[in-house]
């Protein structure tokens, strides 16, 4: 019987020998496991969403709640009351929570790989000090690129760009190598962090609270109209890293061998950079900064399924939104009624568990 | 010298040229199916599976659809170098041997007509260089290809070379040649500032070293360079 794995061992085509087969055979099945994996996280987030939704004060449950939604779907409401408390009040919080964890693992399993570092992360670059001084200027001083209920995101969007407009200008005077570009965005995060301490400093209280708030990474101001935008920059962002993702596994083995294989290493370093830095400043300015997602996610991920980039992206975008969503979660319901933002939970939950990975591997990933 | 035959520098001066078109002229791509360059060292953080990191030598090839493809190409190459059993190790759990095994595997699943090595045999101990290098020999002949190989071994090169290239500092090509040609007491004395015998083993020079030249006999034996110089 022919087993899904098995598509590398068919026919004679080239008188495969028994060796060569059992060697394509292991391959596929080491390959097979990765989709396993990649699956599971998949299932995963499907019962965290269902649970998700029936924590509020409208009772609905478990079950009851994938009918709704799948109801909404094919267009066939029945209690258009419980389809309006999933759809306009719970769901808007874990789709962008689906979102910013997929987006950020994704851009942090790439910046890790193309910096050739493991503490490597989305915010590596200074996207997230630039963001932070951007919403805290249109949230303390009022400042703003353009005014109304966008102030604060445009704001960050655009300011979280400015760390990589340097890093991109910086390597064209120098050579860009991880060192440089690290190096470049720690100084211009020093810069940026210094700049929102000023104006921390000078803020009244309220400012004060919404500007810390900001800083921890909230999804609870998640609106509908935010997200087709935020969808559409994270997914093209993917798809596009999952497109390079075999010149990313060239990159990691070393510069030289990389342009010996065709691949001018600088130049994709920095357009990978360029698509990551986009993704997180897409996310970064609706959500504020999440942080650790994009750090211990892809490293999660690799204890389980390798450091191969051609499976780690879409791994660590699965695993990455169940994380994200299991965090908000657990935030939601750990003290309730009060609510711990989720930038908190995802530290909570993600030191220890990389910690216990780190101590249980057999395997040496790094 | 070498890093100019594949792009990786471009030459300041003078020009490299393959199959009678300047190497300039070449985009890393095309080049990457002719010249394969085997790295001195490669990093392992994040590292693969052998299979995986030997497959990415097929980078040049890749198009949809061709894994079936690479995958016998892979094969093909593990087969010859005999570490299939290696395939789905993964590459920072081996040992130098098998990593220097492995880079040459990933040279060689890229299919080129020359391929370049940095010091294949440098961290390796006796055994495991004349096994990387009788490899290197047998891939040759067997494939066809043209190895170009850096080494600091005398012996090495003159053991297995067809040609030898004699580089001194600061990178000028001292002497070129068959190694009986090349390979002499003088050469030893003015590139690496030794002294030394040569004896004959099997048609071909070894070397014996002997003491170091004093910094004196070295500035003398230069002198003619400095006085260009100056």
């Amino acid at each position: 019987m022919k087993m899904p794995w098995q598509k590398y061992n068919v026919d004679s085509e080239y008188g495969y020998s028994d060796d060569e087969k059992k060697m394509m055979s292991d391959y596929s099945k080491h390959v097979y496991r990765k989709y396993i994996f990649i699956l599971a996280c998949v299932i995963g987030m499907v019962i965290i969403i269902g649970i998700t939704v029936t924590i509020g004060s409208y009772g609905i449950g478990f079950f009851e709640a994938y009918q709704i939604i799948f109801d909404h779907i094919i267009g066939n409401i029945q209690d258009s009351d419980k389809d309006f408390v999933i759809f306009e009040l719970r769901m808007p919080r874990i789709v962008a929570g689906i979102i910013a964890g997929a987006g950020l693992a994704v851009a942090g399993a790439v910046m890790q790989s193309t910096m050739k570092n493991p503490l490597a992360d989305p915010y590596t670059t200074g996207i997230s000090s630039g963001a932070s001084f951007g919403a805290t200027l249109a949230i303390v001083l009022s400042m703003s690129v353009v005014g109304g209920n966008y102030a604060i995101v445009v704001n960050a969007f655009i300011f979280s760009l400015i760390p990589m407009a340097v890093i991109m200008l910086v390597s064209t005077i120098r050579h860009a190598s991880p060192t440089t570009i690290i190096l470049s965005g720690l100084a211009v995060m020093y810069l940026f962090n210094a700049m929102t301490t000023l104006l921390m400093l000078m803020a009244d209280p309220n400012a004060l609270e919404e500007a810390f708030q900001w800083q921890v990474g909230t999804l609870g101001l998640i609106k509908w109209q935010m997200i087709p935008l935020m969808a559409v920059i994270v997914a093209i962002g993917c798809i596009a890293l999952q497109f390079l993702s075999r010149k990313i596994n060239v990159l990691v083995s070393g510069d030289e061998g990389a342009k010996s294989l065709g691949i001018d290493a600088d130049k994709l370093r920095i357009f990978c950079l360029l698509i990551v830095s986009l993704m997180a400043a897409a996310i970064v300015s609706f959500t504020g900064i999440i942080g650790f997602i994009g750090l211990v996610c892809p490293h999660i991920c690799r204890m389980f399924i390798g450091s191969d980039n051609r499976y780690l992206i879409p791994a660590s975008a699965a695993f990455g939104a169940m994380f994200l969503i299991l965090a908000d979660l657990v935030g939601r319901t750990i003290i309730a009624p009060t609510v711990l933002e989720v930038g908190v939970i995802t530290a909570f939950i993600g030191g220890p568990m990389l910690l216990y990975l780190l101590v249980k591997q057999k395997k040496e990933v790094w | 010298m070498v890093k100019c035959m594949n792009k990786l520098l471009i030459p300041t001066a003078g020009k490299a040229e393959l199959d009678g078109r300047e190497v300039k002229s070449y985009s890393l791509k095309e080049l990457s199916t002719r010249v394969g360059f085997v790295p001195a060292t490669s990093s392992d953080s994040f590292s693969m599976t052998v299979a995986d990191t030997v497959l990415m030598g097929r980078h040049p090839y890749a198009k949809l659809g061709s894994e079936k493809e690479d995958m016998h190409k892979v094969y093909e190459v593990l087969k010859a170098l005999n570490i299939t059993h290696l395939a789905l190790r993964n590459y920072n759990e081996l040992s130098a041997g098998q990593h220097q095994k492995v880079s040459i595997a990933r040279g060689l699943a890229q299919e080129p007509q020359i391929l370049i090595l940095d010091e294949p045999t440098a961290n390796l101990d006796v055994r495991h260089q004349v096994q990387v290098i009788e490899l290197l020999q047998r891939v040759s002949h067997e494939k066809n290809i043209t190895i170009i190989m850096i080494s600091h071994e005398l012996n090495v090169a003159s053991k297995y070379a067809d040609r030898v290239i004699v580089m001194s500092t600061p990178g000028i090509i001292y002497r070129t040649g068959t190694p009986n040609e090349v390979i002499t007491e003088d050469t030893v004395r003015y590139v690496y500032g030794m002294n030394c015998r040569i004896i004959d083993d099997c048609g071909r020079p070894h070397v014996i070293l002997g003491t170091p030249l004093s910094d004196e006999e070295i500035r003398e034996l230069h002198k003619d360079e400095n006085d260009l110089v100056g």
